[in-house]
């Protein structure tokens, strides 16, 4: 059996959570942590909702989404989860301009941990006022060779869209590595 | 003169016992395992305990609590001029990083986690010395001795049970594959989901531990609990030793493709074109 992982990054309520929730097969349970003794109640404060997906994509292979904590003081734990991924997906929220310099330095900051590939989805592209792709390209400053797709966290087809355009870059990466 | 003797003869429970009934004061060394430990002690109370000689650093314990970020620590620990934790605990304070109460918080679970690992070695060497009180410049909190023995006993009791439970940290974890295994939205604590992170064939639980600084009793405790949950299964490692992942002002510029087969990454496409 063999995992892979995908990590989903962005600024806060950009649609993380969404994003893994519409293309994960397994439920969302949230499991309350038992807190009995005084220095577990310390660790309590430090506890931290995750996203984590799954996608059994054959008998023998499987697809893990993770969603990186919202937090900033969580920063630390994006290196750990940047370890060995295949890429990862950073989100914008297009209706929301004041988090796009946030979005920017997350961007940044984990292309710095894994030079992996990756692709910008711009979400809530169903929404009135979101920005289009393109305009975030150039606000964002994003690179011409990386793609800025549109996408719909709630919609499925949309995710894995985004989903497949990441792996399209891989095998582009994989395949311009080849023939050097 | 100093109490010496053999944890095989007179055990941490029972020392703890002794300096809380004879309200001493001092510091009580233990060498075991190849690691020292040292527990301050003021009329009774454990107001100290680090595993490191210089003590341990108050930035330290506030990024293990999350209080701080890695950067944030680490930048405060590259400035050498504050060299007093108490100094620099006011500091923190001032420019509004923290509580004092984040601190308080921060400091005793950093003391507790030094202290409750000792009370499951049954071997080694321990010194009391009377009224000496190293690390004076470290920020301590006195903490009553009865609820860590009480504490420290039910560890004792429980990492007897979880060595019985898996025995061997030197086996790897997986993911459970079964459809029904519930994993998304858990809360988790910054220390589970280090571990989680990691879970993956190649790296043996000990690794992980080590990696993250994990202590054994801890890591035991998260693999049983993921283990109980029906999410993770014990499997053979694969034999293969992760590198660390790179700091990230050394990792290079350039975009890598990351270490799958380029089969892996067809069989994902044609996974999702199938399904569009
Ligand atoms: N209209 C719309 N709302 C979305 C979309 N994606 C997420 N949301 C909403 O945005 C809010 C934040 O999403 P969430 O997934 O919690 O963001 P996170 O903080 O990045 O995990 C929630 O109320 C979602 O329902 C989208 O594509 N369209
Ligand atoms: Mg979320």
């Amino acid at each position: 059996m063999q995992t892979v992982k995908i990590v989903v990054t962005g600024p806060f309520s950009a649609g993380k959570t969404q994003f893994i929730q519409t293309i994960s097969e397994i439920d969302v349970v949230a499991t309350e942590k038992k807190i009995s003794r005084a220095e577990e109640r310390v660790k309590d404060q430090t506890t931290v909702a995750m996203d984590f997906g799954r996608i059994s994509v054959a008998d023998d292979l499987v697809l893990y989404l993770f969603g990186t904590p919202g937090q900033r003081r969580f920063d630390f734990m994006w290196e750990i989860l940047a370890e060995g991924m295949l890429g990862f997906v950073v989100l914008l929220d297009s209706v929301k301009p004041e988090t796009f310099r946030e979005a920017r330095s997350i961007l940044d900051t984990f292309r710095a941990y894994a030079p992996v590939p990756y692709v910008v989805a711009a979400n809530k592209q169903d929404m009135a006022d979101a920005w289009p792709p393109e305009d975030l390209r150039i606000a964002l400053r994003i690179p011409p060779e990386i793609k800025v797709l549109p996408c719909v966290a709630t919609d499925q087809e949309s995710v894995q869209h985004v989903l497949l355009e990441l792996l399209y870059s891989v095998l582009e990466l994989m395949d311009a590595e080849a023939e050097e | 003169m100093a109490l010496k003797g053999n944890l095989r003869d007179f055990s941490t429970t029972q020392l703890l016992n002794l300096i809380n009934l004879a309200r001493k004061t001092g510091t009580l060394t233990i060498d075991a395992n190849g690691n020292q430990s040292w527990l301050c002690f003021k009329e009774g109370k454990l107001v100290y305990a680090t595993q490191d000689e210089r003590g341990g650093h108050l930035a330290k314990m506030l990024q293990q609590s999350g209080k701080l970020t890695d950067e944030q620590a680490r930048a405060i620990q590259q400035r050498m001029e504050i060299k007093n934790d108490k100094e620099l605990g006011l500091l923190l304070i001032n420019a509004g990083y923290v509580s004092q109460e984040d601190i308080v918080r921060s400091v005793r679970s950093y003391i507790l986690n030094n202290v409750y690992p000792l009370f499951t070695w049954s071997d080694g060497t321990f010194r009391f010395d009377a009224n000496m009180l190293p690390f004076e410049d470290r920020i301590t909190i006195p903490i009553s001795l009865e609820n860590v023995i009480m504490e420290g006993s039910r560890r004792m009791q429980e990492w007897e049970r979880l060595q019985d439970e898996l025995p061997n940290l030197d086996m790897a974890l997986r993911f459970v594959e079964r459809p029904d295994a519930r994993m998304r939205d858990i809360n988790m604590s910054v220390e589970e989901w280090r571990v989680v992170s990691f879970i993956n064939p190649r790296n043996t639980i000990h690794q992980i531990a080590q990696f993250n600084n994990t202590s054994e009793f801890q890591i035991r405790k998260i693999v049983y609990a993921l283990m109980q949950a029906g999410l993770v299964e014990l499997v053979l490692p694969e034999g293969v030793t992760r590198p660390a992942p790179g700091a990230p002002d050394k990792a290079p510029a350039t975009m890598r493709p990351p270490a799958v087969k380029r089969g892996v990454v067809e069989k994902l496409i044609g996974f999702f074109q199938q399904r569009q």
